[in-house]
């Protein structure tokens, strides 16, 4: 009875700390699908490139690969603007996002997956850190640094996000933008310079959460598409731009994800995820913070 | 041209074909042919859904997959015929786009194409995770050399069901264009709340076109043990189909029946010379490229070029004053 309290609260605490984890992979999403209303199924894609730019810091000049993906934030913010800018242009513009704009998105998630392919094979990559071996032990409770630190990243990304937002000119200016985009011409405002700029900043959030991923599990091309469930789940469940209801529900998943693999095995937490999708949709599409 | 004189001319092109790849009389012709065929039915059943109705779905490889798996299934339990094992598939497939279409199509359409993409990994994941019909490691079906009653070498075989199929869906596609059905369809694709205040029951017909646009899927896929002999997660359930399916009726064009066909039948040639010449994945990258390209700076597709052109033939100074 004792053994399985432990293991039922070891797997709580994992799934804890995976599901911070899982805030910062989301993170990205509630900006632009939650706030920008721009369904941009690529992101995991962009996560998986954060993913590989780690990789190749930490391998060729041996940087820990979270401070190389900080490094890397301001090439994925511009990146991040160049995909709004192509995005605004040909389809936002003409009013066509919603056929070709998420058939343009799901090319570029094709696209980024076939060169990562192309470049650097399907093997499984990892890299090197300090805190990737050691476990602390708390009672009976395990705390693996491995997932330890990029939960921690994960709330300084969330927190900073939200700071960010709630207190900055520009921040209230996107949070404006995602509540009435006509009100803001009104005032003078430019809503697609604001949009490009918070859509990069999602883009740029796809760095740290790439970073992360690398830390916590070795990653190869495709792994990017398990991904999507899990981010549009949480994204929707969290009620799209909450930034607490997405740590919420990513808290949740994470918890409901390691239960599964406790219990039943490993092989089965993509279908979780889905599932998680699927009743949310069905049941409560506004999320669990929705109006 | 009505409904029957274009399926009997659908017939005489398919047999004009048939024809010609026996005359040709080269094996290869009817193993690449074969997957050309795949392509157009795949991206006609996709085009229901999408062109018509205007609903992404990004889940192609999925429904495809589980008519193959259907197959694998039935394979192991009994022996029926190909044609028989493809209503299966079609039922299994159309069954799973019903009940998906139902938890996501009363919401916004973005939602309902993100549940299809994550379901293509969940379908997956329950196939590797299924020892009956192999796992990942995949199963083995043995197949005849000749076929039943024809008594034809089984490629063969195998491509002139696939040219049924073709000749079915397109069909069955076209007479939707045409009919009231098409029209409300159409009117879910240009405006679903004008659709929906005017009394078109759009859930319904949402429903309705997901169900036969999954079921077509799930026939193309059904086949395809038969065709490659060793069917594994990851070759059914390839990244192929799932951007094919996309790609081709969006570079062919999502306006009528000719589109799909248009693209399958060049990108799907494209790969079948880009595979044996270059390497595949590249040539997967070729039509991911193709893709973002067309639906940037031809948003209508080849079909839409080609109306552009003819429109700029007749009248020549018409475009001036836009341009």
């Amino acid at each position: 009875m004792e053994t399985s309290f432990d293991l039922l609260s070891n797997a709580v605490v994992s799934g804890v700390l995976l599901g911070g984890f899982y805030a910062a992979v989301t993170i990205g999403v509630s900006i632009s699908f939650g706030m920008l209303d721009i369904v941009n199924i690529a992101h995991p894609a962009f996560i998986i490139l954060g993913s590989y730019i780690a990789y190749i810091a930490n391998a060729t000049f041996g940087i820990d690969p979270i401070l190389a993906a900080v490094v890397a934030l301001p090439a994925f913010y511009l990146l991040g603007v160049a995909v709004y800018q192509i995005y605004y242009l040909a389809f936002e513009r003409r009013g066509e996002e919603a056929l070709r704009g998420l058939a343009f998105f799901f090319g570029l998630l094709f696209i980024t997956e076939v060169i990562l392919v192309l470049v650097f094979g399907v093997d499984y990559r990892l890299v090197e850190a300090p805190y990737i071996g050691p476990t602390l032990h708390v009672g009976a409770v395990d705390l693996p640094l491995r997932l330890l630190v990029p939960c921690l990243v994960a709330l300084a990304l969330v927190g900073g996000l939200q700071v960010f937002l709630s207190r900055t000119f520009l921040g209230r200016a996107i949070l404006a933008v995602a509540q009435d985009q006509l009100a803001l011409r009104l005032m003078a405002a430019n809503p697609v310079r604001i949009k490009r700029i918070a859509f990069g900043l999602s883009i740029a959030t796809a760095s740290l959460a790439g970073a992360v991923l690398i830390v916590i599990q070795p990653v190869e091309p495709s792994i990017g598409r398990d991904y999507i469930g899990r981010v549009f789940a949480i994204c929707v469940l969290g009620g799209m731009g909450s930034f607490a209801g997405t740590l919420v529900a990513a808290m949740t998943l994470g918890i409901v994800e390691s239960l599964t693999a406790t219990f039943y095995g490993p092989s089965w937490a993509p279908a979780v995820a889905f599932g998680f999708l699927l009743i949310t949709l069905a049941v409560r599409p506004a999320g669990i913070f929705g109006r | 041209m009505n409904g029957t004189k274009f399926a009997l001319l659908l017939m005489l092109t398919g047999a004009a074909t048939f024809g010609a790849a026996w005359l040709i009389g080269n094996a290869y012709v009817f193993f690449a042919g074969y997957v050309v065929l795949q392509y157009i039915a795949l991206a006609t059943a996709w085009n229901v859904l999408g062109g018509y109705t205007g609903y992404v779905n990004f889940g192609t490889a999925a429904f495809f997959a589980l008519g193959a798996y259907t197959t694998v299934v039935l394979h192991k339990l009994t022996a029926l015929p190909i044609p028989i094992m493809m209503l299966v598939g079609g039922l299994v497939s159309g069954v799973v786009g019903l009940g998906t279409g139902y938890l996501t199509l009363r919401l916004r359409g973005a939602f309902f194409s993100i549940a299809t993409l994550a379901l293509a990994v969940v379908v997956q994941t329950l196939i590797t995770n299924w020892n009956f019909v192999g796992g990942s490691r995949g199963a083995y079906i043995v197949r005849p050399p000749t076929a039943p009653l024809l008594g034809i070498d089984y490629i063969q075989y195998l491509f002139l069901i696939m040219l049924l199929l073709v000749v079915l869906v397109l069909a069955t596609a076209r007479a939707i264009e045409r009919s009231r059905l098409g029209y409300g369809f159409a009117t879910i694709r240009d405006d679903e709340v004008a659709a929906e205040a005017s009394g078109v029951p759009t859930l319904r017909l949402k429903l309705l076109a997901t169900t036969m646009s999954g079921a077509f899927m799930g026939m193309a896929g059904a086949p395809l043990p038969y065709y490659v002999t060793y069917l594994d997660p990851a070759s059914g359930f390839s990244l192929a189909y799932a951007v094919n399916g996309v790609a081709m009726p969006l570079v062919g064009g999502t306006s009528s029946w000719l589109g799909p066909v248009i693209g399958a039948i060049l990108l799907g040639t494209l790969q079948q010379v880009a595979t044996v010449t270059i390497s595949s994945a590249l040539n997967l990258l070729i039509v991911g490229l193709m893709l973002v390209a067309f639906v940037i700076v031809a948003p209508n597709g080849i079909l839409g070029l080609l109306q552009d052109a003819r429109e700029r033939f007749r009248r020549p100074f018409a475009g001036r004053s836009q341009a």
